[in-house]
């Protein structure tokens, strides 16, 4: 069989003796083919720069400042610099003595001193009420009297807000004394520190989170499954139809793309609410008692359904796509060798949608395991997924700490399922168009 | 939004030079920040508006920035560009942008108009409502509302403890997915006296009873997020009671004419007001528009748009008529007599200090 | 060899084929084609040639008349029970499949033990002398290499009959001549019928035994290559096959085995009447290039000559062809062997040139 095989040399290069090649006029190739291909490369980085410092400015930045945010601990530092260091002596067992107060009392006297916009009691209480409920108070309400304290400082305090009497509050301020803390992961895994310092679970009636994660993934798994099982007929009709009918069949599964979410979940209401279209029609076709209407919404249910609804084109897109270029004589080639239809779907055309099947699933998983709104609009209590906990607390409990310290681990967590695809399926095998 | 103002600052100078230049004065314009919809359209009419006739060289831009105001106020802070003038929020944010330093402190006697017989600012505005950086203007509350044809006609509902009580009420409840009001009412329902109600939250065996409580009706919750999911399920029939702001209740009933019933027993008070960012840039014009928008008259004017309470006693006289709908808003108001004979005041110490940890029971409780 | 009878091994009996019930794509197909027989199916594109080839596969059902393998009516037997092989013309070969996996295939759907079938993948490979490759997946081979996989996966499980669709349709020419005897080789060596579909006519006379010529959903003509390139039996096929001069006119007159042709600018030449029946009648006379000759030394005494104008000379290395006025027809072509006593003709020039009788053919007139 002939092979062209295009081994040769450019004619115009010579040989040294050493073997490296120069050019006509005697510069060494390598440096020439650099120098002329420097242009190009100046030419490509200038076309990619402005996408470059969009990610960089507005996805790779904060992102690092949202993981930065996650472990950034100043509050404490900075507003009780003299107490710190007057604690590091104190055994962590009962409350300090006159020293430390005397500490505490400089420190708030430093603070009354600052400019109002600079002052550090503010953040340092807000900071506190994390770890532990009426701190705020006590360190707001105290900061207004403590400039006119008076020695001895342990009583004055003492008198002035109960929680100075207590070791744990002592204990919170000697360990989130540090420029880092852990503290926002440490209740991000529903646990927190006792006595002693050490990491122990929460009481029963306030984990919230490691629940939560957990029932965001099964939700998400059950709506890539769901995407999967709806899209994958889809998609392969698409696929076979002639494109005039396939374009219109395609506007259908888009469609949930073009209308406005509070539509989108107005229709979902409409339809899925125990006075709705499904559950009366149910009844009015005496299928079900009026009684025992079926609550699909507000619930898992309703974030499933709504989910699965708005999700689906990104499952068949990439189906889609994949499928498209399977080409017929695929499954003709399977029977001509006497596969059955089953057996040729099954081994022939079956896998080569995988990597269509592998990009949809990622896109679905991933979009659904950081969606909010909808959550939030029809999934009640039982449907709510870890990204509410987050917006709650990046927009009203104003917990930044905590709210990175969740996306952190949601990202760090998607990153993980990425990195197994890519090990047991292969990255480069996905296909999303 | 630099373009509306310099848009503002050359219409300002046109009217200015038709005045004449002897009575000139600065042009100013300021940046008020509200909640948006319905409640800023009832400032403009009551505030703004009238303000900007009486002060040619004012002009007003709406921000509907309310939402997260705190968070606004922070960043603008930190980056030294402070561009809010003067921003509507609630008093427990209030409380915290105060700590923080971030906002101003407030004189009260000395930068507010004195109710017209004389008494002075702090006495004239409702026990507790002031801040320290904090003007109220309108006291509004988060009610208990019914559909009458839920139940029959002889065993309607009247109390909270009817909310609890699913043997004799059924049907499904839309509540808040937030801790506050729901566990003030489940303490309530359960026999305490409102004034008692945060002193027993703030201990660990009032938690556990509220819960406890609340146990009882889980079942039978639907939980909202949205303010106006509440009167949707409840107009849907999804649910026989619905907890809601007091303004859009009213709004559901008199303006879109749902039969809907209001139950003011136990209804959660709760202030809105003004805040001043620290080191705004206007401040003289600003001082000077907070203590004319903040009088008895004003007050009570704004009234006449929404069917929130003044925040000054000396404003319930002057209470009159909806501006569109011709009612009487007297009777509607959450102060009204007839509506005030059990209010829970809601305690924003109470949520600033222990918010966090109910939110965390509370998120767990509805996890189970 | 073929003809049109019933006791082929696989027989098209008056089969018709209709895709929206208003055209006919297939008109009346009649073809037996014998055991271990190499028939090509030519034609252009859109002449039926594919659609014959997939009813013959089962992909498509004939609308009318019967399809017979060993005398069975195949019409209702789905495509995977057929037992024919097939190489498609993109090789269609399983690109998440190794050669050995896609080998493996169709005997693994037969049920065969994995000892068996490693015994036949091996020597299927070695037939196509792929031997090495069985580990390779599709993307890592070249285009030719490609070729012999489909062709070592569609005989691995010895099937009677083997299609090809245009299967050397994407390989550059030299190795398209290559694999051409390789398949031809190999097809009458295992001794296995093979329908093969084309519309590269050189492909055509050098790999079959029989080649049917089809247009317009009907088979032209069905013969040996020599018979079909030499004995054209109409215009379409003269014109289809090969390269071929046409000069038109009337019948003046038939006698036996010749005919006289009044042509169009008034001059009579003798030619061959092949389907034209009575005088009259119109006619188009074709000649091939190659049996047209100006050396007067190699003339025969009865060959027929014309006047001609040289219009273009071309030389093309082993042949030169040059383009003359032939009776009113510019393009009339004549190539002649570059032989050291050949003249070179310039143009502008007239020459005399001539032709054996029985070289010109007349023909129908085309409508």
């Amino acid at each position: 069989m002939a092979q062209a095989d295009a081994g040769a040399l450019d004619q115009n290069a010579s040989v040294e003796p050493t073997g490296r090649l120069r050019t006509a006029d005697g510069r060494p190739l390598k440096s020439a083919l650099r120098r002329a291909q420097r242009r190009r490369k100046i030419t490509a980085f200038l076309l990619v720069t402005p996408l470059l410092v969009f990610i960089l400015g507005f996805f790779v930045f904060p992102i690092a400042q949202m993981m930065w945010r996650s472990v950034d601990n100043p509050q404490v530092v900075r507003a009780l610099p003299n107490t710190l260091e007057a604690l590091q002596t104190w055994d962590g067992q009962d409350v300090p003595g006159e020293a430390v107060f005397a500490a505490l009392h400089a420190d708030f006297v430093a603070d009354a001193e600052r400019p109002r916009r600079d002052q550090a009691m503010g953040p340092l209480a807000v900071r506190l009420n994390y770890e532990l409920s009426a701190a705020r108070g006590a360190i707001s309400r105290t900061s207004r009297q403590a400039v006119n304290f008076e020695a001895p400082y342990r009583e004055a305090f003492l008198d002035s807000h109960r929680l100075w009497g207590q070791p744990e509050l002592w204990r919170i301020i000697k360990r989130e004394g540090r420029p880092l803390t852990s503290a926002y992961y440490v209740a991000a895994l529903d646990r927190e520190f006792d006595a002693d310092g050490s990491i122990v679970r929460r009481d029963e009636n306030r984990r919230i989170y490691v629940q939560l994660f957990i029932r965001t993934i099964l939700m998400s798994v059950a709506i890539t499954f769901l995407t999967f099982v709806l899209g994958f007929p889809i998609a392969y009709y698409l696929s076979i139809l002639p494109m005039r009918y396939s374009s219109l069949l395609m506007i259908c599964v888009l469609l949930p793309f073009w209308t406005s979410l509070l539509v989108r979940t107005s229709a979902w209401i409409v339809l899925l609410q125990q006075q709705g279209v499904i559950n009366s029609s149910l009844v009015g076709l005496g299928l079900m008692d009026d009684a025992n209407r079926v609550q699909m919404i507000y619930n898992m249910t309703g974030t499933i359904v709504a989910m699965t609804h708005i999700l689906l084109p990104f499952m068949v897109l990439p189906l889609y796509s994949v499928m498209r270029t399977i080409p017929p004589s695929y499954m003709r080639a399977a029977k001509s060798m006497g596969a059955t239809p089953s057996t040729a779907f099954r081994r022939v055309y079956f896998p080569q949608t995988l990597p269509g099947i592998g990009a949809g699933g990622v896109l679905v998983f991933i979009i659904s395991i950081g969606y909010y709104i909808t959550p939030a609009l029809v999934g009640g209590q039982s449907g709510r997924m870890i990204s509410n906990e987050i917006a709650r607390h990046m927009q009203q409990s104003l917990n930044w700490g905590l709210a990175a310290a969740l996306g952190t681990m949601l990202l760090v967590g998607v990153l993980v399922l990425y990195w197994l695809y890519n090990r047991l399926v292969g990255a480069d095998s996905l296909k999303l168009g | 939004m630099t373009f509306k103002i310099k848009l503002a600052g050359a219409s300002a100078a046109v009217s200015l030079l038709a005045m004449g230049a002897a009575q000139a004065q600065d042009p100013v314009s300021l940046t008020i920040v509200s909640w948006g919809g319905a409640y800023t359209a009832s400032q403009v009419r009551a505030y703004h508006e009238p303000y900007m006739e009486l002060n040619p060289h004012v002009t007003i831009i709406n921000d509907d920035g309310s939402a997260n105001a705190l968070a606004g106020l922070r960043a603008q802070s930190q980056a030294g560009n402070v561009t809010w003038d003067l921003v509507d929020m609630l008093p427990s944010d209030a409380q915290l942008a105060c700590d923080e330093g971030i906002i101003m402190q407030i004189d009260h006697d000395a930068m507010l108009a004195a109710a017209p017989d004389g008494t002075p600012a702090s006495e004239d505005f409702l026990p507790g409502s002031l801040g320290e950086c904090f003007i109220p203007q309108i006291v509004y509350s988060t009610v208990l509302t019914y559909r009458p044809d839920a139940f029959p006609e002889d065993n309607q509902p009247s109390s909270i403890a009817d909310l609890f009580d699913v043997e004799n009420f059924p049907g499904r409840r839309a509540l808040q997915d937030r801790p506050g009001t729901n566990m003030e009412w489940a303490l309530y329902a359960d026999g305490v006296d409102p004034d008692d109600i945060y002193d027993l939250l703030r201990t660990p065996e009032g938690v556990d009873r509220a819960f406890a409580k609340l146990d009882e009706i889980r079942d039978h919750i639907i939980f909202w997020t949205e303010g106006a999911q509440a009167p949707q399920l409840l107009a849907d029939g999804e649910v026989a009671f619905a907890t809601g702001y007091n303004g859009r209740m009213f709004d559901a009933i008199e303006v879109e004419g749902q039969p809907f019933e209001i139950i003011w027993d136990g209804q959660v008070v709760e202030w809105d007001g003004w805040v001043v960012p620290a080191d705004g840039n206007n401040l003289d014009a600003v001082m000077d528009y907070l203590y004319w928008a903040t009088d008895t008259q004003r007050l009570a004017d704004q009234a006449k748009f929404i069917s929130y309470g003044p925040a000054r006693a000396s404003s319930a006289a002057l209470v009159g008529e909806h501006a569109d709908l011709g009612i009487d808003m007297g009777p509607h108001m959450p102060t009204a007599p007839e509506n005030y004979f059990a209010p829970i005041v809601l305690d924003n110490d109470f949520w600033v200090d222990y918010g966090d940890e109910m939110r965390e029971r509370f998120a767990n409780w509805m996890l189970q | 060899m073929s003809d049109s009878g019933t006791d082929g091994f696989v027989v098209f009996d008056r089969v018709q084929k209709s895709y929206d019930g208003e055209t006919l794509v297939v008109k009346d197909l009649n073809l037996s084609i014998a055991k271990g027989e190499f028939l090509t199916m030519l034609g252009p594109s859109g002449s039926g040639k594919t659609t014959c080839l997939m009813m013959l596969a089962g992909f498509e059902t004939a609308t009318h008349g019967e399809i017979l393998l060993d005398r069975k009516p195949i019409n209702n037997i789905p495509p995977h029970k057929r037992g024919i092989g097939m190489v498609f013309q993109n090789y269609a070969l399983f690109p998440h499949m190794t050669v050995g996996e896609n080998l493996s295939f169709p005997l693994e759907v037969r049920g065969m033990g994995k000892s068996v079938r490693e015994q036949k993948i091996k020597r299927a490979l070695d037939m196509v002398q792929m031997g090495a490759f069985a580990n390779r997946r599709p993307a890592q081979l070249s285009g030719g290499q490609q070729q012999r996989i489909a062709l070592a996966r569609a005989l691995v499980f010895e099937p009677e009959v083997v299609l090809m669709d245009e299967p050397l349709g994407a390989l550059d020419k030299q190795l398209r001549e290559h694999m051409q005897f390789e398949i031809t080789h190999l097809a009458h060596s295992l001794g296995i019928t093979t329908v093969y579909v084309t519309h590269d006519q050189t492909e055509a006379l050098t790999m079959s035994d029989n080649v049917a010529v089809f247009d317009d959903g009907r088979i032209q003509q069905l013969a040996p290559p020599d018979v079909l390139y030499e004995e054209p039996q109409n215009s379409f096929v003269a014109q289809f096959i090969g390269e071929n001069n046409t000069l038109d006119g009337v019948v003046k007159e038939i006698k036996g085995d010749t005919a006289l042709v009044e042509l169009d600018t008034g001059e009579v030449i003798d030619a061959r009447p092949v389907n034209v029946t009575r005088a009259g009648e119109r006619t188009r006379v074709s000649i091939r290039p190659e049996r047209v000759e100006s050396n007067k030394d190699r003339l025969h005494e009865d060959a027929h000559t014309v006047k001609a104008e040289v219009m273009e000379f071309i030389y093309m290395g082993d042949v030169f062809r040059t383009r003359l006025k032939v009776a009113g027809n510019e393009n009339f072509i004549m190539k002649s062997r570059n032989a050291p006593d050949q003249v070179r003709h310039k143009p502008g020039s007239v020459i005399e040139i001539g032709w054996m009788p029985k070289d010109c053919r007349a023909l129908d007139m085309p409508a």
